[in-house]
């Protein structure tokens, strides 16, 4: 039986735009209308999705959205997710340092975080009293500092400095006694995020083996979020990745980081081959009906997804468009039947799509190459430019047992 | 099966958007006395670190305020104390008046001057105001002592200053005090967290509000000067804390119980109705701070 520990249930948090003063007021007092009539919040409604880069047209944002997940206990949880993908509201809200605009988290076990460099150190005061505080803070009583005080300094490495001020101390050194005093705590779940960025990598080493032993030994639960890939796939048991404040994965580790990296290529990238200098190929870029968007990579949970690739020239007779999938270790997998039949508008531009063979995929991750000519002359070859990643179809595939052979005919069945 | 077991097992706790609408939460801010007691001793002993006079600092404005009003409203304005001593009059309703405000504006800044440590970590909000007000009946506590000095001094020069029998209810007065200060600085820094502008109004508002808290005219003064006005006075419930100060340590004045009770029901009503407000915003201030 899975023992949950921690469980989220369409978790959504929502902000407000902009600066807070001009028509807080108002909004105030039309919600507080609402809500004395039994109507529901005006505007829970509203809000754009959490996109850092797009001018939106809403005051408010959906800085998460129906997050859902499910933490077992002992397990290290990674979340990772570009800057402003919703991590550390997040994390936030599990540590009750805010509250959720809807949807609820249940918790089995006390949860403590770690979010921050030094958190409530004081300056002013010794490393020792920080310890203390610090310790206070995140829920020990004093007597269980105490009863931890030493093993806490041996950790952290600052014993030379430990009735020194802490404003005194490197930045490097207040992390290390922080993490310390949190590494200390014992609840049962513990929530870290990105505190091991100053440290030196011999106290990364030591933090993350720390963790292990919270995970491993002490069946604590960890829930950690970084930037830095190796630690999370070092210490992580399962991840998830959040885009636009939305949980866009959720699995293995390895599985996880291999999402997150393919959508971190921003631009297609594209390679000329090849006699002339021109660019024809103007755009090319997947296009699925779930996501209705353009990406650079995708991952595949619809088998409808199409190729778009907009060309422009003076003269498209005898050219010839083609593409070729390739497997993640470089074989050529399959090809797609070349196009010529092009049709050009008025300003030399050409439109064309083609719908990948997603069915014929096996769950993984896949690189697609193009190549754009005349005759034999090779004029344009995009190498590797863009980058799927199929979902496991099947039970087979999911099992992860795996299916013979290089690709996956979807046969018709029945029943005679 | 599987999720009939696990249905039936108990979460812990549960976060949720809606605030119950009263939740004290009093057995939470126990298991965190020792924070409340670390706090304290970090107010306490950061508050004049790299300053050469340190403490002192805390006798030295009282003195100053109480030899200034000696001067304008004594000697000057020649309000009439009675037998009293004006500067020990003066200074007995500035000490508790500043044990007031400090506990209000240190309150009422809760959210503004914790903002980084409460958007990282959770424990129960309300250890920080508890704790201003701890720290603060520490300061208070030597500027009474200063008050003391002056107090024997002057009784040793054979000026006309006794103790009331009363005196012995003296510290309910100053929890009162505390108390007070901490309900209405938990209300006020409720609203500051989204409207800025209640820092400027307690900027303000203290000092106009001092004048209606006979601090340095006796309560029955009012009447016989100004009775037009004498309802701001009266329906002030600091101004009964300070009279009955003056007349427990000084016999002087009067001592009206229909007032104290007045306060009294004032101070628990505002001490509920910050809490409440207090309660509310906790959840969500990091969000509009």
């Amino acid at each position: 039986m899975k023992d949950i520990i921690l469980k989220a249930e369409n978790i959504s948090k929502q902000y407000r735009l902009g600066q807070v003063g001009t028509g807080t007021l108002s909004h105030d007092l039309n919600r507080w209308w609402h809500q004395v009539r039994g109507k529901e919040n005006p505007y829970l409604k509203i809000g754009d999705v959490n996109d850092r880069s797009t001018k939106g047209s809403s005051d408010y944002v959906w800085a998460l959205q129906d997050i859902n997940f499910e933490v077992e206990r002992g397990e290290v949880l990674g979340i990772i997710g570009k800057n402003g993908a919703g991590k550390s509201t997040l994390l936030k809200i599990l540590s009750k340092v805010t509250a959720p605009t809807t949807g609820s988290i249940k918790s089995r076990g006390r949860i403590a975080s770690l979010l921050e460099v030094g958190t409530g150190f004081n300056g002013e005061m010794t490393g020792r009293e920080n310890i203390y505080l610090n310790g206070a803070i995140l829920g020990m009583t004093k007597k269980e500092i105490t009863s931890k005080l030493d093993e806490i300094i041996d950790f952290s490495g600052c014993e030379r400095y430990i009735d020194t001020p802490v404003k005194r101390y490197s930045s490097g050194m207040t992390v290390r006694l922080a993490f310390a005093v949190a590494a200390f705590l014992e609840p049962e779940i513990l929530v870290i995020d990105e505190v091991l960025a100053v440290g030196d990598a011999d106290f990364q080493k030591k933090a993350i083996g720390k963790m292990q032993d919270i995970s491993r030994e002490g069946g604590r639960t960890v829930l950690f979020v970084s930037h830095n890939m190796a630690a999370v796939k070092s210490l992580c048991t399962r991840g998830i990745v959040l885009e636009n404040g939305k949980v866009v994965f959720e699995g293995s580790t390895a599985n996880a980081l291999d999402f997150y990296n393919s959508s971190n290529i921003d631009i297609i990238k594209t390679i000329y081959e090849g006699k002339i200098k021109d660019n024809y190929i103007e755009k090319l870029y997947l296009f699925s009906e779930e996501k209705q968007k353009i990406l650079s990579s995708i991952q595949i949970r619809d088998l409808n997804v199409f190729l778009y690739v907009d060309l422009v020239m003076s003269f498209y007779k005898g050219y010839t468009l083609g593409f070729t999938i390739f497997s993640a270790d470089g074989t050529a997998l399959v090809s797609m039947s070349p196009f010529e039949d092009f049709c050009k508008n008025d300003d030399n531009r050409s439109f064309v799509k083609i719908k990948l063979p997603i069915d014929i995929l096996k769950a993984g991750t896949y690189y697609l190459e193009g190549v754009f000519c005349r005759s034999d002359d090779l004029y344009e070859k995009n190498d590797r430019f863009i980058k799927i990643i199929v979902e496991p179809k099947n039970r087979f595939e999911l099992s992860g047992n795996g299916i013979l052979g290089m690709l996956l005919n979807n046969n018709d069945w029945s029943n005679r | 099966m599987n999720n009939l077991e696990q249905k039936n097992t108990t979460w812990l706790f549960e976060i949720t958007p809606k605030n119950k609408f009263f939740t004290l939460n009093l057995k939470e801010v126990w298991q965190y006395r020792d924070l409340l007691f670390l706090f304290v001793k970090r107010d306490v002993v950061t508050m004049y670190k790299q300053t050469v006079l340190g403490p002192l600092w805390y006798l030295i404005q009282p003195l100053f305020t109480s030899i200034t009003f000696t001067i304008i409203f004594n000697n000057l304005a020649g309000i009439s104390t009675g037998t009293v001593p004006p500067f020990l009059f003066n200074l007995a309703g500035i000490t508790i008046w500043n044990y007031f405000t400090a506990c209000l504006t240190g309150t009422s800044n809760t959210f503004g001057s914790n903002a980084g440590i409460f958007g990282k970590v959770y424990f129960p909000r309300l250890i920080v105001p508890i704790s201003i007000v701890v720290s603060n009946l520490i300061k208070f506590g030597i500027q009474f002592f200063i008050f003391i000095v002056f107090y024997i001094f002057y009784y040793v020069q054979g000026a006309a200053v006794s103790l009331n029998p009363s005196v012995v209810f003296f510290p309910l007065l100053i929890i009162l005090m505390g108390v007070l200060g901490l309900g209405s600085g938990m209300f006020i820094s409720s609203l500051v967290t989204k409207y800025r502008d209640f820092s400027y109004l307690i900027g303000f508002g203290v000092q106009l509000l001092m004048y209606i808290s006979a601090v340095m005219y006796p309560l029955s003064l009012i009447e016989e000067k100004i009775p037009n006005y004498a309802w701001l006075v009266h329906y002030n419930p600091l101004a009964y804390i300070i009279e009955t100060t003056r007349y427990m340590l000084l016999n002087v004045g009067e001592i009206s119980i229909l007032g104290l009770t007045y306060t009294t029901i004032v101070t628990l009503v505002l001490l509920l109705v910050g809490i409440l407000i207090f309660n509310k915003t906790e959840k969500s201030f990091i969000d509009t701070v």
